[in-house]
């Protein structure tokens, strides 16, 4: 903290109350508003554990199966709440047990503070017991990290971590305390962090390019636009609506971006990217001037990027400078919150009408509905499909449900199929691909909106990997529902084996317990279901439960995602079958 | 294919423990091997200064900069080209004192920025400096001598247009 502490401590001249390291830590959070954390107890972190005791009226823990399950927890947690995620883990394993998931956090723009216990300071080094290099391990993978040696640093530390976890485009924080500095006294007294020197949360917008950017929007024929989360985090739901009401653009969302905007809006044109709708990809290849907001061009997103929007001059509201020409070169980048940006950009921009351009999407939309979209949610052979599982669940819950799903077919089908009519109602792993990320997820979802319902959509195999998780819903009776999509494969990686293997199906076939029986041995209520005159009735009553509930559906086992972009190919040249 | 070339980054950061590791962990992600580096202090109290070079496609080196500067703890970070900058590096050669009477290893000391700083009854030490070239002809120079020891620095840059640091602090102070 060498140039640090003397800065934050010029601000500190509030009163001070002695107290330890660990105690210091949950006033900390306190401090922050941050009242619930997720995670494990351990060796090394058991002085803050000694405290999350005596606060237990002020302070909620939940005690996790593993510390993956935690993270994710956290994460879903943050996702449905905005609020930075709170985690603890012990040293070494507990510590690494956390790396999926800050790497996953680190990837969707989070925000999370989790923090580990560390061997004491005069050990560090030794190879002592749980002893590992968190700091070095995790790195790559957060926004900031730092390792506390002593208990006087906490409070400045903390202050810091919640800021930059928050601030601009949100990320995962790490902060590894000794345990010695847990056993330390501090001269208690907290102060809220609101700025670092080396540090620009968000970046002061051009009104120029603002305006360059209107002039060009105005003089469009066929401008489009791909939001992504930016319109989420940074709270902009209701300024993202205002503009493209006023400018009439078709716009279609990222897997990140959904909810941002409900399904059902007239200038809604769906989702773009590998498993996206059909229009909005290849017209991305038509339009004129190609308008991204607050989204990052990933490769799903654009395939391959020698022929991606190469006609449009690209338009690019983003919160981070390292994304603006990273994947797509821009013509005009407007750097700011899109909450701010697109607030003042309505100034500048004519109220236009694009019936014309409109109607290009619509009758794409209608081939795809015509090759694709009917047969999912009307199918006519014998096994069920998972589009139409969603069917059921938009039946039942008219969108207003969060939508936690995991990693695979059953994903994807989850963000083309599922409605929305709220903003944070789509929580899933996005840019990392974590599988097993679901389950947890749910639980912090419905923590973090217990007056929403939640619903986790998951695969056999991603389920499989944090179903371990089943023991914290029955400790804490979180109310979530969840659908196991069975398909008693690795379906999407099936799917590509089948596509692009000659249906060499190399370990994906997975043979998996009585799903039933487990959720039950867990006291959560469960049924199967494999017949398609039972699916309603039985998503109706998951529905209708008060408590968590199991619903295991048995899937058409070798059905396929589509559309789809294969890897290396144009986004206009997408796949209908 | 874009050119590959010889780029020069100028990173200030605060001085805490780990940056190096946060840093260097950028180069690694992309697969780009560091060529040299340095830290020192920089001309503001309490700033460090790094100085990497890589060779790489100016395309890289602008993300490279942009993720650089989006760590917390940089205040600002910089590429520059080859003439951009004023750059040296140093070396030592520990040599056997056997040598130190040869007419040609005092012919080769000739280059200006070399000179003995040390000698001793075993050895005696050559601090040479100068551009990667001089280095390298240097090193071939005296490798006939049986070089007991040999090290050379990274790389240290100034460049030639203004890198405004101190105004950029002062801005954000």
């Amino acid at each position: 903290m060498e140039t640090l502490n003397k800065e934050v401590k010029e601000q500190n001249t509030s009163a001070t109350v002695k107290m330890t390291g660990a105690e210091a830590v949950i006033k900390c959070l306190l401090e922050e508003g941050a009242d619930l954390a997720y995670g494990y107890p351990g060796g090394a972190i058991m002085p803050v554990y000694d405290e999350i005791y005596k606060y237990r009226e002020e302070f909620h823990h939940v005690l996790t199966r593993h510390e993956q399950g935690a993270i994710h927890a956290a994460q879903g947690f943050a996702r449905v709440t905005g609020k930075p995620g709170i985690v603890f883990a012990t040293s070494g394993p507990g510590a690494t047990n956390l790396v999926t998931g800050i790497a996953d956090a680190q990837i969707d723009s989070t925000p999370l503070v989790c923090v580990t216990g560390q061997v004491a300071s005069h050990l560090l080094g030794s190879d002592a017991f749980q002893e590992t290099d968190i700091i070095g391990i995790s790195t790559p993978v957060t926004k900031w990290n730092y390792q506390i040696t002593k208990a006087s640093e906490i409070p400045e530390v903390f202050a810091k971590a919640f800021y930059i976890a928050k601030s601009g485009r949100p990320g995962p924080v790490l902060i590894d305390i000794t345990k010695d500095a847990q056993f330390g006294e501090v001269d208690f007294s907290y102060k809220k962090c609101e700025k670092i020197r080396s540090y620009k949360a968000t970046p002061k917008f051009d009104i120029e390019k603002i305006k360059e950017a209107a002039t060009l929007i105005n003089s469009a024929k066929k401008p489009f636009i791909v939001w992504g989360q930016g319109v989420i985090i940074g709270g902009a739901e209701q300024e993202f609506k205002n503009f493209i009401e006023k400018t009439d653009i078709p716009s279609a969302s990222t897997v990140l971006g959904l909810s941002a905007l409900e399904t059902s809006h007239p200038l809604n044109v769906g989702m773009v990217g590998m498993h996206g709708n059909y229009a909005p990809n290849v017209l991305t290849n038509s339009c004129d001037v190609l308008i991204a907001i607050g989204m990052r061009f990933d490769d799903r997103v654009t395939g391959n990027l020698q022929t991606y929007a190469k006609q449009a001059k690209v338009i690019h509201f983003e919160i981070d400078p390292a994304e603006v020409d990273k994947n797509v070169k821009t013509d005009i980048a407007i750097l700011g919150t899109v909450k701010e940006t697109l607030a003042e950009i309505m100034q500048y921009v004519n109220k236009a009408d694009h019936n014309v351009w409109m109607k290009e999407f619509d009758k794409l939309l209608q081939i795809e509905k015509d090759e694709v979209i009917y047969n999912q949610l009307n199918p006519t052979k014998p096994g069920l499909t998972m589009g139409e599982v969603l069917g059921g669940i938009n039946k039942e819950t008219n969108g207003d449900a969060v939508i936690v799903s995991d990693v695979g077919q059953h994903q994807m089908f989850a963000c083309r199929y599922a409605d929305f009519i709220k903003t944070r109602s789509s929580v899933t792993s996005g840019g990392l691909g974590t599988m097993g990320f679901a389950l947890p997820a749910s639980i912090g979802a419905k923590m973090g909106a217990p007056e929403r319902e939640v619903i986790a959509i998951i695969g056999d195999g991603g389920y499989q990997m944090t179903c371990n998780e089943l023991g914290t819903i029955l400790q804490t009776k979180a109310a979530v529902k969840i659908i196991v999509l069975n398909n008693s494969y690795l379906g999407m990686v099936r799917q590509w084996q089948e596509l692009f293997f000659d249906k060499r199906y190399a370990s994906t076939e997975m043979v998996s317990p009585d799903f039933v029986k487990l959720a039950e041995a867990y006291d959560i209520e469960a049924q199967r279901v494999s017949k398609r005159e039972d699916l309603a009735d039985a998503i109706k009553t998951m529905i209708a439960s008060k408590d968590a509930y199991f619903l295991e559906v048995v899937i058409e086992q070798e059905d396929n995602v589509f559309p789809m972009i294969p890897t290396g190919a144009s986004v206009s040249d997408i796949r209908l079958s | 294919m874009e050119e590959i070339k010889n780029f020069t980054f100028s990173v200030y950061t605060e001085n805490n423990v780990g940056i190096l590791n946060r840093l260097s962990a950028i180069f690694l992600k992309r697969h780009i091997n560091i060529e040299s580096m340095t830290v020192s202090k920089s001309e503001i109290e309490n700033v460090h200064r790094f100085t990497f070079v890589v060779n790489i496609s100016e395309i890289q080196a602008r993300k490279v900069v942009g993720q650089l500067e989006k760590q917390i703890e940089v205040i600002g970070a910089f590429y520059h080209t080859e003439d951009e900058i004023i750059y040296h590096e140093t070396a030592l050669f520990k040599i056997s004192t056997e040598y130190l009477y040869d007419e040609h290893i005092q012919e080769k000391l000739k280059f200006r920025r070399a000179h003995i700083i040390s000698i001793t009854e075993r050895y005696f030490v050559i601090e040479a400096s100068g551009l990667k070239g001089d280095i390298d002809n240097m090193y071939e120079k005296l490798k006939p001598y049986k070089l007991l020891q040999f090290v050379r620095s990274g790389r240290i840059a100034i460049t030639r247009p203004k890198m405004a640091i101190s105004e950029l602090l002062a801005e954000i102070n």
